[in-house]
């Protein structure tokens, strides 16, 4: 073992396991994903983790890094080494399937309670919606639309792991968009699946999303949009109706 | 063998988690104390003496040390509080970190000006 | 009353509550740090507020805030610590009860100075 190795601890197994420990080569200009394709290709094929573009645009390597989820291919051993080792885990707050690969279904489930998805009601046979890039609810939107749905912020929030029905930031940062977007015809609707316990009001503020979303988004920003808007309509009602 | 691994303290280690932690810990506090302060003060209907009484009773170095602790968790809870108003209520701007420098600093100064004042 | 609008109504209650709040504890804070100098005794606060009806309205307000705001927040710590379920809704309820009769008590109690 010569002294540029890192020890890397990596999480085998799924619900159950263990870490186990291996040594790989270190080099200057080395990402976490590196280290994780050389123990698979090198070490140990029985290796299973997710990535794609390897570039940092596709969020399908996000990672528990040292603790704290990453996207790994946008991650410098250098940046989060402890001395020379490394721990690598699968993303929190998501069952695992296999090492470091999760279940992403009720991430995106979730999304869909959310009603984070659109619906207009024009047809090709309309004219185009005419949407002010200027106006408020555009900014708004706009300042939220860039997230790929890598589950960072799901994976780093407290409320997620103590109530397990929690909507969770991706999904109300979404719905925020949405309820943001004028040609959306599903407002109401989208009101009430964010409202509730599971929903905005049991967002605590604690930040870990915004402090750790990789495209500096800001979740806590949506959240307490919706916080406004749905505890009005629920005293006094909302454009789009009583809740 | 063992349980995949949890959201540990590597991944609350900042800010604004830290906020939340203290201002979550001085609410429990504050609201566990509330009820006791106001028993002591109704103890007021006994009059003067009946009131001075039951004061005596707190002359123990341990409620001394509790007075001091609530008052600073009281300084905490309230300045931590305006930052969760500014950040529900306010215009957007970031997680408010300022806002938490500001609490420590206000608990601090508040425990120092009770040291200073009480007898 | 869906849990939707009573969540969202709750979580308003308590900001508004906190809004009351934090000017009632501003205030009070600069009472105390007038109260101790010197050393507390019976008289000096019976003597502050004994007879004034303004200290009377105030605190009245701050005990109602107190009612509103802290059993909210329990709730909130007990149903992420136990399961959501009777047991949070009763210890908040429970909390709520004492904070306005206690609080109430105290608020006629440092008023009236015995003399009722």
């Amino acid at each position: 073992m010569s002294n540029q190795d890192l020890k890397v601890k990596v999480w085998r197994g799924a619900q159950e396991g263990e870490f186990i420990e291996y040594l790989v080569p270190r080099n200057s200009n080395q990402t976490v994903l590196d280290v994780v394709t050389y123990i698979q290709r090198k070490l140990d094929p029985t290796l299973s983790y997710r990535f794609a573009c390897r570039v940092g645009m596709c969020g399908s390597c996000a990672m528990t890094v040292n603790g704290v989820a990453r996207w790994t291919c946008r991650t410098h051993v250098s940046q989060i080494v402890e001395g020379d080792s490394l721990e690598i885990a699968p993303l929190n707050n998501l069952p695992v399937i296999k090492d470091l690969a999760t279940d992403m279904r009720e991430f995106f489930n979730k999304w869909k309670g959310a009603v984070g998805f659109f619906k207009g009601d024009k047809t090709r046979h309309d004219d185009f919606a005419k949407v002010e890039p200027e106006s408020a609810e555009r900014q708004l939107a706009n300042a939220g639309i860039e997230c790929i749905g890598c589950g960072v912020c799901y994976s780093s929030c407290e409320v997620v792991e103590k109530r397990p029905n929690y909507l969770g930031p991706a999904a109300l940062n979404r719905a925020w968009t949405l309820t943001n977007d004028v040609r959306d015809v599903q407002q109401l609707d989208r009101l009430r699946a964010v409202a509730g316990d599971e929903g905005c009001h049991a967002c605590h503020t604690q930040g870990s999303c915004t402090e750790r979303c990789p495209k500096k988004l800001e979740p806590t920003a949506s959240i307490a949009g919706l916080k406004k808007l749905v505890a009005r309509a629920a005293v006094r009602g909302s454009k789009w109706g009583k809740l | 063998m063992r349980s995949r691994p949890k959201l540990d303290l590597r991944a609350k280690t900042h800010l604004s988690y830290f906020a939340y932690a203290c201002h979550r810990f001085s609410g429990l506090l504050l609201a566990c104390f509330i009820p006791l302060h106001f028993l002591m003060l109704s103890q007021s209907l006994r009059g003067a003496s009946g009131f001075e009484r039951y004061l005596g009773l707190t002359d123990f170095w341990v409620f001394k040390f509790g007075e001091w602790a609530l008052v600073i968790l009281l300084a905490i809870h309230l300045v931590g509080g305006i930052r969760l108003i500014m950040i529900e209520f306010g215009p957007w701007r970031g997680l408010r970190k300022a806002w938490t420098q500001v609490a420590i600093l206000f608990g601090i100064a508040c425990g120092l000006l009770f040291l200073y004042l009480a007898n | 009353m869906s849990q939707a609008v009573l969540q969202a109504k709750l979580w308003y209650a308590q900001r508004i509550s906190a809004m009351v709040l934090g000017l009632c504890v501003s205030i009070h804070l600069i009472i105390i740090f007038y109260a101790i100098r010197g050393g507390l005794s019976a008289e000096e606060i019976l003597g502050r507020t004994q007879g004034n009806i303004a200290f009377a309205i105030f605190y009245e307000i701050f005990v109602l805030a107190c009612f509103v705001h802290a059993p909210i927040g329990l709730a909130n710590i007990l149903e992420e610590t136990f399961c959501k379920g009777f047991i949070s809704k009763a210890l908040s309820w429970i909390l709520a009860a004492l904070i306005i009769v206690l609080g109430t008590t105290a608020v006629i109690g440092v008023f009236t100075g015995g003399a009722l």
